[in-house]
């Protein structure tokens, strides 16, 4: 937990530097503007528009250091503890999600979100739930049926189909 | 005597068969679409827009399509706090502050309480704001008018130092999830300067921001969830509720424990109302933490208050009441919603504007009167409903919470249609969860990401058009509400160094 | 779980084929809801008039499948160019444009867009700018309007919708025809302005009709002139800015574009769809009432009229010093 503390600190206290790095950018067509040129304020006194997310940057940069300093005074309670930051059911726990999830999300793009959803389904319910198959296969295909029928027909929002867009034609025909 | 009849006049028209029908469906409707994580009452509304020239085409005129939609509006307000108390995702902005006390409720076996409380405190606050709408409608719009940049910004500032009190005991945490929170609100295109800023790698998908229910949906829909799991070994985490008659009337009794909360948000909500661009979520977020801070016992605020419950689904309901009241007699809208629903108005060949009151009255009443029937319509439909989602949370966790992730996934697509904000959205969520184990308070940076893009540019055009910062503390809406503001960011500080002293 | 892969995706494969041998036998119809992008916000003057297409395609039943809305208004319409150029599916991809059409691609030359590869569907309108200033500050001409505005200098303060937008292409002109030193201050949206005027917070605005009309009519808001070739209809005994001897007109382009790589046969079929959009009378009607102009334009010809006005806006842009 404590090395998990002060590496979390040091991404974000990074992110935030980048972040104000970022926020003094010149516009894209003209780049002979000095970078830091628009986080002041301008001639009748307006801020610029790097102004804002560069000071919160600073302020961020800020919280990170004092959150090392905590850290080393051993002041947070994340700091003083000896516990790991994940134990041996969290660490499979969230490599079995994210493994999901991460599939989930290329799936999508492949075969659609109810194609998507059908798998993920029958992944988490089965081989991370240990439920039987009949519930698992149950809840699996009435999710993207009900969902085709409540967004596609319904609302109206059409979900990306992937490559299985061709098999929703025929049911476009019936239902739009 | 003229305002009271034509009320009635008004909801006997709205009671009529064909008017009563269409709200009791869009009612439903509203419920379920609000209750999704993703879809909140400005989906609902967008998305039946076209469905009421249908209604139009048989009924004429634009008295029933606007009595649909208003339903839509007050079943997805109603809806959202399901969503907010039995998943733990705000399914909208004005649904967030719902999670703070509703949650905790759900997790100790007390859903159905939460639910009930969030149901009649909404009823309430709906109704104060009704009343409210039908007698001053017209004196309110010229307040509205008055409201410049330099107000909303003060309104901003008075809105953040109501929720300053809401982070965690860890100080430099709580002050990087606010401003961390700003800062991702600043993502995309500024406004002001017409350019893009701080497109991230240079990746296009930032260019349109990171938007609120990428956060929020993010957070709480894949980070908490994964938090729950790791904390809970996968076993059920909530208590199971007893469902019958005798634990819902117990339920509703325990209402009178919320009516500081329900009273407080109902009359603070509708007047943030009808502020233009303020809307329904800075609303309820004030009416939490004003509630928070008129308690007796602040301390249980976010351990599963009832009052906790109350206000902000009392003040969000009234707010978006008095949203209305912008968008009719202005024709300005004060939220993405009313947005909607003045598009809708004017295609259907109404002028929302000044004149509407005078000139339409036979639209207006109806209206008026509607939203009374809807309202009530929403409180029974909602009540029904309540079993059926306390249903849901029985369902073994390893099935309800793959369910979650999906709607997670589904709801963000459904709310923005851009892949990139899905893979985002789950990116946010690992994030979020590694910021949850080690205690860096979510709450503030999500609520920032909604008053960030409304306080930004409003403290820079009135910086542009007055030059000064005086301009904050010589205008006089502008001023009480600044140095209110001030007081209430300093008075933590103040009350330490008090203790100091002291000692 | 390979096997498994690769046989549906031969069996799609080969239902997809199958059914481009069935359709296209006949005309081009949409087998699929149509991505129908608006390039704004929800709310705005360009969503409410996507919102009154899709209602008219969708009450007089004129398209066989469903248009889907989608507001992409970040970046000041970037996100939707991005959207239409990306575009898995030209075909069934259609979006409502206005002038960010010319200036955005202009404005952030890395996106690498190109408007004249969109597919010309159809213009559907013109809309229409006037100056407007609140009754209680007393002008009722442009002459009179000039005189103050001249004695203020940088006090005078004009809000718009945007930066280096529309609102902001006309105060510049104003500024520098008429030797004026206006301060323009950038909203998000023109009901915004409008209500900011009526109330007293600015000094004057360059809306739409359609953002006024209601202030307008309840006397709130005085039109001083249009920025128009002829006086409108609706505002007989406003001048034109034309009258008063600037050679100065500005328009809002109201089109309906296909995106890039569209065949033509979808084209023909969307430029069909929105003639009959254009012809109905519930179009007809929001055109008079809001005040718009323009006739319906379509194919070669709105292609010319695209390239004419990035030209024109091409030089705007570059006067005013928001492009190199």
């Amino acid at each position: 937990m404590r090395r998990a503390e002060i590496i979390t600190a040091l991404i974000l206290g990074l992110f935030s530097l980048y972040f104000m790095w970022k926020s003094g950018e010149p516009p894209s067509w003209n780049p002979d503007v000095g970078r830091f040129n628009n986080i002041g304020f301008d001639d009748s006194g307006t801020p610029g528009g790097g102004f804002w997310p560069f000071w919160l940057g600073m302020i961020m940069f800020g919280c990170c250091l004092w959150i090392g300093v905590n850290w080393f005074l051993k002041k947070s309670p994340a700091s003083k503890s000896t516990e790991p930051f994940l134990d041996e059911f969290g660490k499979k726990n969230l490599f079995a999600v994210s493994f999901g999830l991460l599939s989930f999300l290329i799936l999508i793009h492949v075969i659609g979100f109810y194609g998507a959803i059908l798998v993920f389904l029958i992944y988490y319910i089965r081989f991370v739930g240990r439920h039987s198959w009949s519930a698992t296969l149950g809840i699996s295909l009435a999710i993207p049926i009900l969902g085709f029928f409540f967004f596609d027909v319904a609302m109206r929002i059409v979900l990306p189909k992937g490559y299985s867009e061709p098999l929703f034609i025929p049911l476009y025909d019936l239902f739009l | 005597m003229e305002i009271v009849s034509a009320l009635f006049d008004g909801i006997y028209v709205a009671l009529e068969p064909v008017n009563l029908g269409l709200a009791i469906i869009g009612v439903v409707v509203g419920l379920f679409v609000g209750a999704m994580p993703g879809l909140g009452s400005v989906n609902g509304v967008a998305i039946l827009l076209p469905f009421t020239f249908v209604i139009q085409n048989f009924t004429g005129g634009a008295t029933s399509p606007m009595i649909f939609l208003a339903a839509v509006y007050y079943g997805a307000m109603y809806g959202g706090a399901i969503s907010s108390i039995a998943l733990g995702i705000p399914g909208a902005s004005t649904a967030v502050a719902t999670t703070f006390d509703g949650r905790p409720l759900a997790l100790k076996g007390k859903a159905h309480v939460a639910l009930m409380t969030a149901a009649i405190a909404s009823f309430v606050g709906a109704t104060v704001a009704n009343i409210l709408f039908t007698g001053f409608a017209p004196v309110l719009a010229s307040v509205a008018l008055n409201f410049g940049n330099p107000e909303i910004f003060a309104l901003m500032l008075l809105a953040f130092a109501t929720f300053a009190g809401l982070g965690g005991d860890d100080f430099p945490k709580t002050i990087f999830s606010i401003c961390f929170g700003l800062a991702l609100s600043a993502v995309g295109f500024d406004i002001i300067s017409g350019e893009p800023r701080l497109i991230f790698f240079d990746i296009q998908g930032f260019s349109h921001g990171i938007r609120f229910l990428v956060l929020a949906i993010g957070i709480y829909g894949i980070g908490e969830m994964l938090w729950t799991i790791n904390a809970s070994k996968n076993k059920t985490t909530m208590t199971s509720v007893e469902i019958n008659f005798q634990s819902m009337t117990a339920a509703l009794l325990r209402f009178k424990e919320a009516l500081k909360g329900t009273t407080i948000g109902s009359f603070l909500g509708f007047f943030i109302g009808i502020l233009p661009a303020a809307g329904a979520t800075p609303a309820s977020l004030m009416g939490y933490g004003i509630t928070k801070m008129a308690s007796r016992n602040p301390e249980q605020f976010g351990k599963g208050a009832l009052d906790g419950v109350a206000a902000p689904e009392a003040a969000n309901n009234s707010a978006s009441t008095g949203a209305m009241l912008p968008m009719m007699t202005l024709g300005i809208p004060g939220s993405p919603t009313t947005a909607v629903l003045l598009a809708g108005m004017v295609i259907w060949g109404l002028d929302p504007g000044p004149l509407l009151f005078s000139e339409q009255p036979d639209f207006v009443w109806p209206l008026i009167g509607s939203f009374y029937v809807s309202n009530l319509v929403a409180l029974i439909v909602n009540l029904a409903f309540i079993p059926i989602f306390l249903w849901m949370l029985r369902m073994p966790f390893t099935i309800l919470s793959p369910i979650i992730f999906v709607l997670s996934l589904v709801g963000t697509y459904a709310a923005y249609m851009n892949m990139f904000d899905v893979w985002l959205m789950v990116l946010v969520g690992f994030g979020g969860f590694f910021m949850r184990m080690l205690d860096y308070p979510v709450a503030p940076a999500v609520l920032a990401i909604v008053l960030g893009p409304i306080a930004e540019p409003a403290l820079r055009q009135t910086l542009m058009q007055y030059e000064t910062f005086t301009i904050f503390f010589t205008r006089p809406i502008a001023a009480p509400i600044t140095i209110a503001a001030i007081i209430l960011i300093l008075l933590p500080g103040l009350k330490f160094l008090l203790k100091k002293i002291n000692k | 779980m390979r096997k498994i892969l690769t046989l549906l995706a031969l069996g799609l494969s080969m239902l997809t084929t199958s059914f481009a041998i069935t359709t296209n036998a006949a005309a081009w119809e949409p087998n699929k809801p149509i991505d129908f992008i608006i390039m704004a916000g929800k709310g705005g003057g360009a969503d409410k008039m996507a919102r009154l297409m899709q209602g008219i395609v969708e009450s007089e039943g004129l398209a066989n499948r469903p248009l889907v809305p989608t507001n992409k208004s970040g970046g000041s319409g970037a996100e939707a160019l991005l959207a239409a150029n990306s575009a898995t599916d030209p075909d069934h991809t259609i979006m409502v444009t206005l002038n960010s059409f010319y200036t955005t691609p202009l404005r952030q030359p890395g996106l690498g867009i190109d408007i004249l590869t969109f597919a010309p569907v159809a213009r559907m309108a013109e809309d229409t700018f006037l100056l407007w200033v609140h009754k209680d500050s007393g002008i009722t001409s442009f002459e009179q309007w000039l005189k103050v505005v001249k004695k203020e200098g940088k006090n005078w303060v004009m809000g718009g919708t945007g930066s280096n937008s529309e609102d902001n292409i006309i105060t510049d002109f104003l500024n520098e025809n008429f030797d004026l030193k206006i301060k323009y201050i950038p909203y998000k949206g023109g009901g915004a302005v409008a209500k900011d005027v009526a109330g007293k917070q600015i000094n004057s605005s360059v809306n739409n009709p359609s953002e006024a009309l209601g202030f307008y009519k309840s006397g709130d808001m005085v039109p001083l002139v249009a920025f128009t070739d002829e006086r409108l209809p609706m505002f007989p005994e406003v001048p034109t800015l034309k009258e008063k001897g600037a050679n100065f007109s500005y328009f809002m382009q109201r089109s309906v574009v296909g995106a890039p790589g569209m065949s033509a046969d979808a084209q023909a079929y969307y430029t069909n769809l929105f003639e009959k959009v254009y012809a109905s009378a519930g179009w007809q009607e929001y055109k008079s009432k809001k005040s718009l102009m323009g006739d319906l334009m379509s194919g070669n010809e709105l292609s010319a009229y695209w390239e004419k006005q990035r030209g024109n806006h091409e030089s705007i842009l570059r006067a005013s010093g928001a492009i190199k």
